[in-house]
This record gives structure tokens, sequence and C-alpha cells, in this order.
């Protein structure tokens, strides 16, 4: 199974219907916590980039299917996850100029996607935020690459711990984004952006199973 | 070549701004509200999504920084919420182009927008521009007082100043006294001079000092000069004053 081209370009569109599939649920957690239209906005930018692939040649580098996403989701997300996940696919894009990855290629897809987001969010772990999946997605990669896993192996392993991470949320008290308004009564629900996170690396994992 | 209201277009205006709003009605009013000050100054909105929807476009930000660069050395953008913020840092991060010459204001929308307008207006570089938007928000936070304390402690001496101080008490002669349009004028004309002027204490090149004088028709103002044009700047702010802005 290779991560490749093909990969990337299922991994956008998966990424599209699972989105789409939830978008229900992510308006609910933000409407908790936040001001409800994380499940909308994220479903207007994913339509606009499978629209955006539809319009476009087959690109040659994983880097370059990172970086259409990152461009479209800035310009048709409308709320702070359009910055702060094109910021994240940007920066992923600039280390996967490459015509396929292998596990250490997964891990700086990774590395510079949590990069990103920190940047832009100016988050750290344990705010309530989508650096809370993002960050044990980075580390459990790592070191399942370390350990010599497979590619596959290496994505399977950063989706399960997004999504450990974004259940974590829970009892977290926000201290950055909208969240952060309610103080203490923001524990007790699911971070959105962590669990969008979940989503989009679970997409990616099962877009590599699709490969094989 | 003079705008609608009569004012001369500032060929100065070096500077231009770029206001992003969530709503694309905010960001068009913003505009509108700061053109009245500053009508010298290119001022274009970024406001919406790009079907019209709240939120910001990075499309909509990166073209207008870009329109507005074409045409004058540098851009000051200000921001609503959140969101837009994080916008604007990624258009200013990711576009190659720009060169250094457009900056964030960490500065309140309406307020910041105002000021930097007139600053622009008087001639001010991308930093002073910059610096007067972010000045705004302490400018807007502090009662009129403190403001006071703080212009006559960095104002220089007046008494015994190079260029000699001169001073004068004038009247408000237009009914609503001191509003935002003439402390717009005011501010513009003070910035037109090597001068330091006070009225009432405040610096009189800041548009949002002046307005929080409260001063209305009748108050008598005082106004101190001092600078190499301290004589000029005296005599031009005592007309406009006297003239009572247009204002019946």
């Amino acid at each position: 199974m290779t991560l490749d081209v093909a990969w990337a370009d299922r991994w956008a569109r998966l990424s599209a219907e699972r989105i789409a599939a939830a978008k229900g649920e992510l308006t609910e957690l933000d409407r908790q916590i936040g001001d409800g239209d994380h499940g909308e906005n994220l479903d207007r930018g994913f339509r606009a980039v499978v629209a955006k692939l539809d319009a476009s040649e087959r690109p040659e580098q994983v880097g370059d299917v990172l970086k259409l996403v990152a461009t479209t989701l800035m310009s048709s997300v409308g709320g702070a996850s359009g910055p702060l996940y094109g910021t994240a696919y940007l920066r992923a894009a600039k280390v996967t100029g490459l015509p396929e990855l292998d596990p250490q290629g997964v891990v700086a897809l990774l590395e510079g996607a949590l990069e990103g987001i920190s940047a832009r969010g100016k988050a750290v772990p344990g705010e309530k935020t989508m650096v809370d999946a993002w960050q044990p997605a980075v580390d459990s990669a790592e070191s399942a690459a370390e350990s010599g896993a497979s590619t596959a192996e290496v994505l399977a392993a950063a989706a399960r711990a997004a999504r450990a991470g974004a259940e974590a949320t829970v009892p977290l008290v926000a201290t950055k984004g909208r969240a952060s308004y309610l103080g203490e009564r923001s524990a007790g629900h699911q971070d959105p952006g962590a669990t969008s996170t979940a989503i989009l690396l679970e997409a990616a994992r099962d877009a590599a199973d699709e490969a094989r | 070549m003079t705008a609608s209201d009569g004012v001369p277009v500032s060929a100065r205006a070096r500077i231009a701004l770029v206001l992003v709003s969530h709503s694309r009605l905010l960001a068009q009013g913003a505009v509108e509200l700061a053109a009245q000050m500053a009508p010298g100054v290119l001022l274009l909105p970024a406001g919406g999504t790009d079907d019209d929807g709240l939120g910001t476009s990075y499309d909509r930000v990166s073209g207008a920084i870009e329109e507005a660069l074409a045409t004058t050395g540098g851009v000051v953008v200000l921001a609503d919420l959140g969101s837009a913020v994080m916008t604007v840092e990624s258009v200013l991060d990711l576009e190659d182009g720009f060169d250094g010459r457009a900056a964030l204001a960490d500065a309140p929308f309406v307020e910041g927008a105002v000021a930097a307008a007139v600053t622009a207006h008087g001639g001010g570089d991308l930093a002073e521009v910059l610096a007067s938007a972010e000045h705004a928000g302490s400018t807007f936070a502090v009662p009129a007082d403190a403001a006071r304390d703080d212009a006559s402690s960095g104002a220089p001496a007046p008494a015994g100043a190079e260029g000699g101080a001169v001073s004068a008490h004038v009247a408000l002669r237009n009914p609503l006294g001191l509003h935002a349009r003439p402390a717009a004028v005011l501010a513009r004309l003070v910035a037109g001079y090597d001068a330091t002027v006070t009225i009432d204490g405040v610096n009189g090149a800041s548009v949002l000092e002046l307005m929080k004088l409260g001063a209305a028709g009748g108050h008598e103002l005082a106004v101190a000069a001092s600078g190499p044009q301290a004589r000029e700047a005296l005599a031009a702010v005592v007309e406009a004053v006297e003239g009572g802005f247009g204002e019946a």
C-alpha cells in the first residue's frame, strides 16, 4: 500500500463525506460551547475542496493536494477553523512535496499540521482545542514510526490517538477560543475542533485502507 | 480636487487601510465612518465570506491588500473578531509579495480605524499609522482626565520651549461642539504643522482624545502650541473653531 497522490485525493474526498455526515453532530457540540457553526462551516469548506479537485488536473505530489485543500478551506470556511485547518494543511504541504510518503513522511505531515495549528491559534495541549487531538496524534505516529511500523500502521495510530484525545477534552475547561468565554461551564462537553480533527485523521487512515 | 464635504483631498496619504470584518455591512460601515473623517485616504472593506455570509474570506482580504498596495506605499489592516484576525495573519504569513508593506493593528476595530485613518490623512508612514491605531485602544479605555495627564506629561514644557509657546482661548460656536467630524477636522489640521498642540490639555492631533473631551457648543477651549510652527498652528486652530467648522 502506498500513500501517494491518489491517496491524498481520496483523503480529501472522504473527509468531505465524513464531515457532511457529522455536520449535525459537530454543530450540536459547537452549539453547546461555541457559536454553533463548526459543522456548517467545515461542510461548506470541504464541499468547495471537492469542487476544486474535480476542476483541477491531478497533481504530481502529495503536497499539491494538501495545498489545494489549504487554500480552499481558508477562503470558504468563514470561521476560525478556516485559517486554523488552512494553515495546518499548508504547513503539511510544505513537507510533503513528494510523489509518495513513507512512515517518516506521514510523521512529517502530522508534525507540520500540528505546528501550523499551534502557530495560528497560539494554543497548547490542555486548553480544550484542536491541539488536544493533533498533539497525541503526532506523538503516537512518532513512536509507531520509530518502532518500525508501516505507513498504514502509523496513520492508524495517529487516528486512534486523535479520537482518544478528542474524547479526553470532555472534562477540560476551555482557556482558548470561543468556548473560553464560558469558563468552568465549558467542562462536560467534547471540543468540536478536536472532534473534527479526529474525523479528518480517521478519513486519512480509511483512505489508506481503501488503497490496498 | 475636493471631496464631498469640501475638504481638500490630501495628496499626502501614503498609507491605505483595509478593514476586515465578519460582516460585509460592518466593514462597509467602518469604511464609511472613517472616510468622513479622512477623505484623502484609500479605505477598502473586506467583510464577509465569498458568498457574503458571516465570516472572513482569505481571498477578499488578500485581494483588498493587494489592491491597496498597487497605489499606496503601505497598508494597515484592522480586524474585528478572533477568526478575522487569524485570516489576516494567514494572509500576511503566506503572501510573499507584500514584503512587510502590510501590517495588522492590535486595535479596536472602529476606534482604531478612525484614529489610523486620520493619521494616514496627515501623511503618517506605516509605523505611525499602526501606532495610532494601537494607541486608540488605551485612549478609548481610559477616562479623559487620564489622557489629559498623559498628554501634558509627554509634551515638551511649553514655557521657554524652543520656537516659543503660544496659547489662546476660543469658544466653540457650533451648537454640537467638538463631535466626531469637527474633532477630525482639528486633528488633521494640527497634524499638518510642525508644532505640538494641546487643546484643553489633550493631544490636538488625536481625534479620539479630542472627542473624549466632550466639549459642547459654547465651551471655551484652551489651545496651546509650541514648536517651530506654533504660531501658525495656533492661528489655524482658532480660525477653524471660530468658523464653527461650517456648522450653523
